[in-house]
């Protein structure tokens, strides 16, 4: 078991690098370009607030060769004068980034003002986990309970809605009913709020209710296209284990359909569903990036969405970064739970 | 995995009620993108992102077929090319008049009316705008005498509804109104009772008389548009595009684009899962790690990096997400080929000394097609949707009308806002049903490959 533990986080860890390095490969050249704009930026500031540099120059040409000159000193002084691609500086950004060093971010501010790009990812991230965990969990809960209810009645009309809803909703894309969920409860019939973002600073105490408030939306949203897929699966799990000797022997001394469904059968399907759970939780994170842009939810995807339309290279790289973690980590979890539950996987990689 | 011939799989998939709504489903969808290549002329498609080849048609109308189930009929947007031409010759006065004549039946006025003509000429003809009502009245509209020319010359010019002279000559005919009418739009007054402002339904002739002496003149091209807020059978958007047209196009392509990722990276996944399976040992390790990597990508973040910073063609972006379709079905081709390559007949082949390549391609392929078309059909709703969603969020390629891009489109101009329901749904119902179809299909193939599904 520890050898098997051992190899799959070599494997998450190799895997965060290569991540990383593509992401840095991706936007390296644009990212070089934004960092020397900036040197030039800093260096001439710096000149604007010291009046007496300012008026020591007697032509325009040897204020111009001034900043080139210092410019240039400070570019070689970051190491940004050895190309992008060079292995000191990947090494070095890499090395940064994977201690949550993203540097500052070149428009995109957090809603306290700060441009520090953890600072910034660090606000955002509680309000994703908070949406989307709620909304997993909710799904898990009433898929489980459908998939249980249809799994016990195979056929019947329950059993049959299970299965068509559960198609149908997998087709239709969150995002677009989340459109429809807007234009029919924010516009038609004015319930909710359109926009998912709280309109009162966040430090004000009500924060947290408009917060609750606005989350209503996208929250019944995702659960209604998300929890069929769930019950489907757990009834299909369920109608397996139902047909296992085991069960056949507790009907036959005459334990209630109901109990064996619920406590018998739901446990022994218990390792897949667990499993799937950790997968869908960080699966749920990857896939906000759509649904928070279309309620304008305040969180990682909207982020994420934001610095890819107004190329912010540093946030890009530490969402991408963090995004990429947690996916790697739910699949570490998962791949640990599928593993203990099912000790014929370890066996086999050993 | 059952070795289940061909004609098996077809004879159960066509008992199944679900395979067969698929394939009706993706038959529809395939007879409608061809209708569409063939009939709609490809200047559409690619003139959908010019306004300029969309400027006679109205902005944001509702589809028509809404008047079906109003009892207040919203006025239909009308373009009428097609006038009544007649020449009268009295002495060295040559008149040519062009009617349009159309029926007028809504409980609105229109949003305004715009005629526009290309004239060929000599000298300095008189144009003159009418309208004869269904109540019998006359109104001259306009008149100008067009810019003189000694040689025959052809002058294009367009009059609108806005025109200050219009609203002149009907300050002109105000007596004939019970009501003021100097704060009024011309077309509310052309089209009003007389009694009250009210629209008045029946028959309108449009009439344009070019008189000139001595000289023959025509109007060589003449269209008069009457502005309304309906239009065609699936509306239209913010930039005056006809949705039908963008709804059509969008079918042959998101078929394309699903079933080109779907197929090719389904034969990328197997031949990569059943080398490394066959192969085993060494070879099998290295390709499963190089595999467990692609798999612990996530996806959409780095789609969406990918269509920054390389490029949003929709080409490279039916390669891009090839990179991210293969990874699970070669995890199952392998699994399946170390089961094959168990087989007896397999081993007697190799004992025999055939090459790898043939093994492959001979003996184990051909047991996991089957899975294979499984896959094919349920990976293409992930294409598409994945597609419409890179596309939504104005990532996608601007110049190919896909149905992300019309959701896209909508989004920008805020026609959830605006209540523009013909601009949201029907792209996302079209996805959904494409989406069904390959759906129903898989699962009715997948029922057959492995039976247990089926308790």
């Amino acid at each position: 078991m520890k050898k098997y533990i051992a190899k799959r986080a070599a494997t998450m860890f190799g895997v965060l690098l290569i991540t990383l390095l593509i992401t840095i490969m991706l936007v390296g050249s644009n990212m070089d370009t934004i960092l020397k704009q900036g040197v030039v930026f800093q260096v001439r500031s710096e000149i604007t607030e010291n009046p007496e540099i300012a008026q020591s120059f007697s032509s325009v040409q040897e204020f111009e060769g001034y900043i080139q000159d210092r410019t240039d000193e400070r570019i070689k002084n970051l190491g940004l004068d050895e190309p992008w691609y060079s292995p000191q500086r990947i090494g070095l950004t890499m090395y940064k980034i994977i201690l949550l060093d993203f540097g500052q971010a070149t428009f995109l501010t957090s809603d306290l003002g700060s441009s520090d790009v953890k600072e910034i990812i660090f606000e955002k991230l509680p309000r994703t986990i908070l949406l989307f965990t709620t909304a997993t969990i909710l799904i898990s809960i009433i898929g489980i309970f459908v998939g249980a209810l249809s799994a016990s009645k195979i056929g019947s009309t329950i059993d049959r809605i299970t299965s068509s809803f559960a198609i149908i909703s997998s087709s239709f894309p969150v995002w677009w009913i989340g459109m429809l969920m807007i234009f029919l409860f924010a516009f038609t019939y004015q319930i909710f709020p359109a926009r998912a973002t709280p309109d009162i600073p966040a430090s004000s105490p009500e924060y947290l209710g408009a917060l609750l408030y606005h989350m209503t939306l996208p929250l019944i949203t995702i659960v209604m296209i998300g929890f069929g897929s769930w019950a489907y699966l757990v009834r299909n799990f369920m109608v397996g284990i139902m047909q296992e000797d085991f069960i056949i022997a507790k009907k036959a001394i005459g334990i209630k359909q109901s109990k064996i469904t619920y406590t018998h059968a739901l446990k022994n399907a218990a390792p897949p569903i667990i499993t799937i759970l950790a997968l869908s939780l960080s699966g749920s994170l990857g896939g906000a990036i759509i649904t928070e842009a279309v309620f304008d939810w305040p969180g990682m995807g909207r982020l994420y969405f934001e610095a890819i339309t107004v190329m912010d290279l540093p946030v890009i790289i530490g969402a991408t970064y963090i995004l990429t973690v947690f996916f790697l980590v739910s699949i570490f979890i998962a791949d640990l739970l599928y593993g203990y539950f099912d000790p014929r996987i370890r066996t086999n990689t050993e | 995995m059952s070795s289940i011939s061909p004609q098996d799989i077809k004879k159960e998939f066509f008992k199944s009620k679900m395979g067969i709504a698929g394939i009706t489903i993706l038959t529809i969808l395939i007879l409608i993108s061809l209708i569409t290549v063939i009939i709609i002329p490809i200047e559409t498609f690619q003139e959908w992102n010019n306004p300029g080849s969309w400027i006679t048609y109205p902005k944001a109308a509702i589809p028509i077929w809404i008047n079906l189930f109003l009892f207040e009929k919203i006025p239909e947007h009308k373009i009428l090319t097609d006038p009544n031409i007649e020449n009268i010759s009295n002495d060295e006065i040559n008149l040519s008049s062009y009617q349009f004549s159309f029926n007028f039946e809504y409980d609105q006025f229109p949003n305004d009316f715009i005629y526009s003509y290309s004239s060929e000429y000599i000298n300095s003809p008189l144009l003159e705008m009418s309208v004869i009502r269904p109540d019998g009245i006359k109104m001259k509209l306009f008149s100008t005498s067009l810019p003189h020319s000694d040689v025959v010359t052809i002058h294009q010019d367009r009059i609108f509804s806005t025109d200050a002279m219009i609203k002149k000559e009907l300050i002109i005919n105000s007596e004939e109104f019970r009501f003021e009418i100097d704060n009024l739009s011309t077309e509310d007054v052309i089209f009003s009772k007389v009694e009250f402002n009210e629209p008045l339904k029946g028959n309108y002739i449009f009439l344009i008389d070019l008189y000139e002496i001595n000289e023959k003149s025509k109007i060589t091209e003449s269209n008069l548009i009457i502005g309304g807020k309906a239009f065609g059978i699936m509306g239209t958007d913010e930039l005056r595009r006809d949705l039908a047209i963008g709804l059509l196009w969008g079918t042959p392509l998101a078929l394309f684009i699903g079933l080109v990722v779907s197929i090719s990276s389904v034969t990328m996944g197997l031949i990569y899962g059943v080398y490394a399976g066959f192969k085993g040992k060494k070879t099998d390790e290295t390709l499963m790690r190089f595999n467990d990597v692609i798999y612990a990508l996530p996806a959409l973040p780095f789609l969406i990096i990918l269509s920054v910073t390389i490029s949003n063609s929709i080409f490279v972006m039916i390669g891009f997400l090839m990179i991210f379709g293969w990874v699970g079905i070669a995890k199952v081709a392998r699994s399946m080929s170390l089961q094959i390559k168990t087989r007896g007949y397999v081993e007697a082949a190799t004992m025999m000394g055939q090459k790898d390549s043939k093994m492959i391609l001979k003996h184990i392929l051909p047991q996991l097609l089957p899975y294979a078309f499984a896959s094919v059909a349920i990976s293409v709703p992930a294409a598409i949707t994945t597609e419409a969603g890179l596309s939504f969020l104005g990532l996608g390629d601007p110049s190919f009308p896909t149905w992300g891009q019309i959701l896209h489109d909508a989004n920008t101009f805020g026609a959830t806002a605006r209540g523009l329901w013909w601009w949201i749904v029907p792209p996302g119902i079209m996805i959904a049903i494409t989406g069904l179809a390959f759906v129903f299909i898989g699962n009715a193939l997948d029922a057959i490959i492995n039976p247990k599904l089926k308790r």
